[in-house]
């Protein structure tokens, strides 16, 4: 007797994608509460967090924000091993702001969003006609070779880096600040790409050619994706520059780059909310790690791995569908 | 002193050959990029080393061992890990980059990190060339560049394994018409790919320290040589070796050891946007470039 598994939309999903949505508390809940969960457990979690879980959250926010901005130039066909190279550009942006003219970081982290993005952008202009893993190549390569560059020429504090950067007023403001640039960032992008803007970028990833066919200009949309998640990667770094009160080579690190695309594999890559939900898992998982020390990173490693080969879809998805959907086991039809 | 440099440069560029020659191999043949390539290269040394020192085998033995342990390593690695991933490029490079990070970690937390972490040279004997101090080992890299480089040449053209190789190469639905099976054809390349990974660490760590960030290094370097090259092209090997090579030393010697690095990224910048198939790439590899 063999079996398969029927898939069947649960009965409230059915009816919330209508009208009747409206007239049953229940319905506009299950609409309602994947998405007003993140927003409260963002905004109250730094009420009841302790100081060290604080910056935990803290760094959350910041991982979300980097997987988002490589999970937005994944969907549109542009995948990234370098999102260390947005972070260090926002964060140096920021660094020499505040280091050499003493600008306050609630202007240089601005400029620095913008200006991180625009060097980014200029610095990837030549090779957006690259495809697959030789655009990957060319990120993951960058950043190395920034790392060099400063270790050669010592620039900007060379090795040692620019101390003593003016911190935030008060570590609330710090906290809300990321806080609310990742909501925003996350349910905005959503909505872009769930826009038409976004159907080309998807487009764009499908099959390209068939998007130049229909006489797009598709390194204009690249150019203009790229430059608004290289600004995520950038108001990221510019802002942990603040926290931290430093700035230096290690802004480059490989982390900076592994870690938000683990963070986008393991939640559900081409979903941004996924990205997110990634963080939110990785992120504490490794402060709960850190006793491991250096081990975290093999762990990294092998979960990249089990997660690309046995759950490609990632958690996120699989959680949707297990929301929207129920499963049972059904006979084959002879 | 420029006698010197050109001796030293000509070395460096086996050396750039000898890293490159296993990736090359794997990606022409399978298409899979595998970026474990640094990781697997350090685990060789660290295995001989391990075989050598804690387990106290002979130096030779130990060698082989570790090569061959590799190269299962890369086979089990293409059969439960890339098989499922085959033909999704960036899934491919995720997995195997996953798998490499996890070996030189690994490596890392186990505290393999010293200068008591090397390996002994094959002849400890060094002699003069034209005024400039040569040891053996780099004559060693040397031949065995030269013999390897033959070697795959007479074993891809040659031996019927090989032209299956090439057939999959080629066009892999026309090969499987001819009976040719491409998924062991591709585990054999990621394992043969792996195994000169293995035989390059072997023999160019004695030079200095096993280390972890040589993982990384190697692996730079080698896409380094590949993208100039032209992925997939034997012949481009050689050739961008030599220019990164040559580039390198005189790098080294002319303007300061802080730059050497940057000169081969800059080169693959400078490829990619000037000429994206790379010096000896086929328009096959242009299309899937840009």
């Amino acid at each position: 007797m063999k079996k398969r598994k029927e898939r069947i939309d649960r009965g409230i999903k059915v009816r919330s994608e209508d009208i009747f949505a409206l007239c049953s508390l229940r319905e506009m809940l299950y609409l309602s509460a994947p998405r007003l969960l993140p927003i409260l457990g963002f905004l109250v979690l730094p009420l009841i967090l302790g100081i060290y879980w604080q910056k935990v959250l803290l760094s959350v926010a910041v991982f979300a924000l980097l997987a988002i901005s490589w999970d937005i130039l994944a969907q549109s066909g542009m995948v990234s091993l370098g999102q260390a190279l947005f972070f260090g550009m926002g964060a140096y942006s920021a660094g020499i702001l505040n280091h050499y003219w003493g600008i306050s970081p609630f202007i240089s982290i601005p400029a620095a969003t913008i200006m991180g993005g625009f060097i980014c952008t200029v610095l990837l202009l030549p090779v957006l006609r690259l495809r697959g893993i030789y655009f990957a190549m060319v990120t993951l390569i960058i950043p190395l070779m920034l790392v060099r560059v400063i270790e050669a020429t010592k620039i900007f504090g060379g090795t040692e880096g620019l101390h003593g950067l003016t911190p935030f007023p008060s570590k609330w403001l710090d906290l809300y600040i990321v806080v609310a640039a990742l909501l925003v960032a996350l349910f905005g992008l959503r909505r872009m790409m769930n826009s038409d803007y976004g159907l080309v970028l998807k487009a764009i990833n499908d099959n390209d050619r068939s998007v130049m066919n229909a006489g797009i200009n598709i390194y204009w949309f690249k150019i203009q994706i790229l430059f608004i998640s290289s600004s995520i990667g950038a108001f990221a770094g510019a802002f942990m520059t603040h926290v931290y009160m430093f700035v230096g080579m290690p802004v480059f690190a490989l982390d900076y780059s592994i870690l938000p695309i683990a963070a986008a594999v393991v939640g559900g890559p081409g979903s941004l909310a996924g990205a997110t939900m990634g963080a939110v898992i990785l992120v504490p998982l490794s402060e709960v790690l850190r006793g491991i020390g250096g081990l975290r990173i093999v762990f990294y490693g092998l979960f990249l791995v089990v997660f690309v080969v046995g759950l490609p879809e990632g958690i996120f998805h699989y959680i949707q569908r297990k929301y929207n959907q129920f499963e049972r086991w059904v006979e084959v039809e002879k | 002193m420029i006698i010197g440099t050109i001796i030293y440069a000509v070395i460096n560029s086996f050396i750039l050959a000898l890293m490159a020659i296993g990736f090359n191999l794997t990606f022409g043949i399978s298409g899979v990029a595998n970026f474990a390539y640094g990781a697997l290269y350090v685990l060789a040394a660290y295995l001989s080393w391990i075989f050598l020192n804690l387990l106290g085998f002979p130096y030779i033995i130990s060698a082989v061992i570790s090569i061959i342990s590799v190269m299962v390593l890369g086979a089990l690695m293409y059969r439960f890990v890339l098989l499922r991933v085959r033909g999704q490029a960036i899934s491919e490079v995720i997995a195997t980059f996953g798998i490499g990070l996890a070996i030189l970690e690994l490596f890392r937390y186990l505290g393999f990190v010293g200068f008591e972490y090397t390996l002994p040279v094959f002849i400890d004997k060094s002699f003069f060339i034209a005024g400039t101090y040569v040891d053996m080992q780099r004559v060693l890299i040397v031949i065995v560049g030269l013999a390897l480089i033959f070697l795959l040449s007479l074993f891809t053209h040659h031996t019927s394994l090989g032209l299956a190789f090439r057939g999959i190469a080629q066009d892999e639905r026309t090969a499987l018409t001819f009976g040719m099976d491409s998924d062991w054809i591709a585990t054999l390349s990621v394992s043969f790919g792996a195994g000169l990974a293995a035989i390059a660490g072997t023999i160019i760590i004695p030079l200095g320290t096993i280390s972890v960030g040589e993982g990384y290094d190697v692996l730079i370097k080698a896409l380094a040589v590949c993208i100039i090259g032209g992925l997939g092209s034997t012949s481009g090997v050689i050739v961008a070796s030599i220019v990164i090579g040559f580039a390198e030393r005189f790098t080294d010697s002319y303007i300061g050891s802080h730059w050497t690095m940057t000169v081969s990224l800059a080169a693959i910048l400078i490829v990619l946007v000037a000429k994206p198939s790379g010096l000896f790439g086929k328009q096959k590899e242009l299309e899937e470039r840009v």
